[in-house]
């Protein structure tokens, strides 16, 4: 140990305050992390309704404060390198800060695959300091070599994994890209050495060259893990990567005697497992088929047999006429509306129908778009009351009721074949009846299939019509079309 | 490291106290509520002051001081998003 801490006496203070990390620490850390803890479930608690979710906003944040300042206060004046910290506090927030103010909420789903990136690289960097300050110490017996080995087993998977999954929805790698030739043998090689390297850490804890092997091999994982899954498999990815970074979170603080960090890293964890299941069951898949399981789409009928002479197509007139005098319109949002930036324009037509009488309401299916809760947060930015997105399970039994259903960029997850044919992708995936609307109207650029790559029989159904145009002009032209008829 | 087995409790009830809050909230808050938790968690920015201000060594200095920056970023863009986000989200009458 080198003498970065200054005075003598104070380093012998400091070293009995820090010898069991936090454990021993003055009065005032054990009080301020335990109110951090209590406001961080609290600011939970608040988020489950959006009356009181910008509270718990204010929550977190106070719990946040307070226990940095009580860290911060324990190292004030005895630690010489305290000011590195200070450093790179700064440099956070600077970066931080831009990141939240000009990030437009389209790109949200990369914003937060990025944070995963960041949380997951704070964990496996603090444990792997921690693991050459202590290597050999009494601090790093088996059994916290164990939990340090797994933390930084997950936080560099989830580092590069993120990363891939951050570069994908920004399309700086193509999103459709296919996996290497056996490309699951890869990657149970990859994991299984890396868990044989926490093995021979947690027996041998001073085999330190065990450990960038370890790094190394878990960073090439997560590059390999989530490199060949894309498009509406994201959703699942993100939420557990959130889980990932959760739970290294958490180890850190078994490792480091910091009861604040287990307690924030496990409501991480929960929170991404919570969302990572109901994104499988939306999609009636397991976390193994989506992460090393491909979607075969060669047993489902070609599209010329599903489309053959069947489908009609409208211009922005016929479906003006169509929306004329109606008493229910439902509009079904999907990914193709956030490429297409349509979000404003499907608002001007939303309020253009209420203005002449007609009802509103959003069908929000649990996986449209590239993240858990995407689209709501769109049409929110548009101005639409909350009220009216509606949940699969609550607008389902109303689209016989329906007179009109707008779907924009949406396909799967309205695809009949989920309950039809079994021997689908996306046989059992829960969906929206749209079909039981009296017409649907599907907003799309082509006829091209969706992420499950298969044919989708509500284009050519008796009821459809297909209004080929990009999301956002064929908003713009509809709206133009009913003011001109009206 | 001490305490194992208190540490066990505390994760595991921990765990299932954040499934039982965060299974209440709404499927309309799921972004913010993955971009707020991502925030609370960065309080392992706690751990990486720690690491920095004991300074060991260079070496964990100069990754303690990293994973204080990635921390504080997920800290300041984290929490700032989330209450963008939550702003937006209103009810038919709140319209000015």
């Amino acid at each position: 140990m080198n003498n970065a801490l200054a005075p003598a006496n104070l380093l012998a203070a400091v070293e009995s305050a820090t010898g069991a990390g936090v454990a021993n620490s003055p009065w005032y850390v054990w009080i301020s992390y335990l109110v951090a803890a209590a406001l961080f479930v609290l600011s939970l608690k608040w988020l489950s309704h959006p009356r009181s979710a910008r509270r718990g906003v204010r929550a977190g944040e106070i719990g946040m404060v307070v226990a940095i300042v009580g860290t911060l206060l324990m190292y004030f004046g005895v630690s010489t390198t305290l000011k590195y910290a200070f450093i790179g506090m700064a440099l956070g927030s600077l970066i931080g800060a831009p990141m939240a103010i000009w990030m437009p909420m389209t790109a949200v789903p990369q914003r937060t695959a990025l944070s995963h990136a960041f949380g997951a690289l704070a964990a496996a960097l603090v444990g792997t300091a921690h693991y050459y300050d202590f290597y050999g110490s009494e601090k790093l017996d088996h059994s916290t070599m164990a939990i340090l080995a797994i933390e930084v087993l997950l936080g560099s998977l989830t580092f590069t994994g993120s990363l891939v999954a951050f570069s994908k929805l920004q399309e700086l790698i193509p999103s459709k890209i296919k996996g290497l030739p056996n490309q699951n043998l890869i990657n149970f090689s990859l994991l299984g050495s890396a868990l044989g390297c926490c093995v021979w850490l947690t027996v041998f804890p001073t085999h330190f060259f065990i450990f960038p092997l370890l790094i190394v091999l878990a960073l090439a994982f997560g590059i390999c893990l989530v490199m060949p899954i894309g498009g509406a498999d994201m959703p699942t990815v993100i939420s557990l990567l959130n889980s990932y970074a959760g739970l290294s979170a958490s180890l850190m603080g078994f490792v480091l005697d910091n009861f604040l960090l287990i307690v924030a890293g496990a409501l991480d964890g929960s929170s991404g497992l919570i969302l990572s299941i109901i994104m499988c069951k939306a999609m009636n898949r397991s976390f193994t088929n989506v992460l090393f399981g491909r979607m075969d789409a060669s047993t489902v009928a070609s599209a010329d047999e599903v489309y053959g002479g069947k489908v009609k197509s409208a211009t922005a007139e016929d479906v003006a006429m169509l929306l004329d005098g109606v008493r229910r319109v439902v509009i079904v949002p999907g990914y193709g509306m956030a490429v297409a930036q349509a979000q404003h324009a499907v608002r001007e037509l939303s309020q253009l129908l209420e203005s002449r009488g007609t009802e509103v309401e959003f069908a929000i299916h649990p996986v449209a778009g590239r993240m858990p809760g995407h689209m709501n947060v769109l049409l929110a930015e548009a101005d639409i009351p909350y009220e009216k997105l509606k949940e699969m399970d609550a607008i389902n039994p109303t689209f016989a009721q329906t007179d009109v259903a707008i779907v924009i960029g949406a396909n799967d997850v309205v695809n009949p074949l989920a309950n039809t044919d079994p021997k689908s992708p996306i046989a059992g995936m829960p969906i929206l009846n749209v079909g039981d609307a009296r017409t649907v109207v599907v907003v799309k650029r082509s006829l091209s299939p969706g992420f499950a790559g298969i044919p989708n029989p509500l284009f050519a159904a008796d009821n459809t019509l297909m209004f080929f145009e990009d999301g956002k002009k064929a908003m713009v032209d509809l709206v133009a079309a009913i003011k001109e008829a009206a | 490291m001490t305490d194992l087995d208190a540490k066990l409790f505390v994760f595991l009830l921990s765990t299932f106290l954040g499934l039982e809050v965060i299974r209440r909230v709404s499927p309309l808050l799921h972004t913010p509520l993955m971009s707020l938790t991502n925030a609370i968690s960065a309080i392992a920015v706690v751990a990486a002051i720690q690491v920095t201000a004991e300074g060991h060594s260079t070496f964990s200095t100069v990754l303690g001081t990293l994973a204080v920056i990635a921390a504080m970023t997920n800290i300041v863009g984290g929490f700032w998003i989330t209450d963008r986000m939550l702003k937006m989200f209103r009810r038919g009458g709140d319209r000015s």
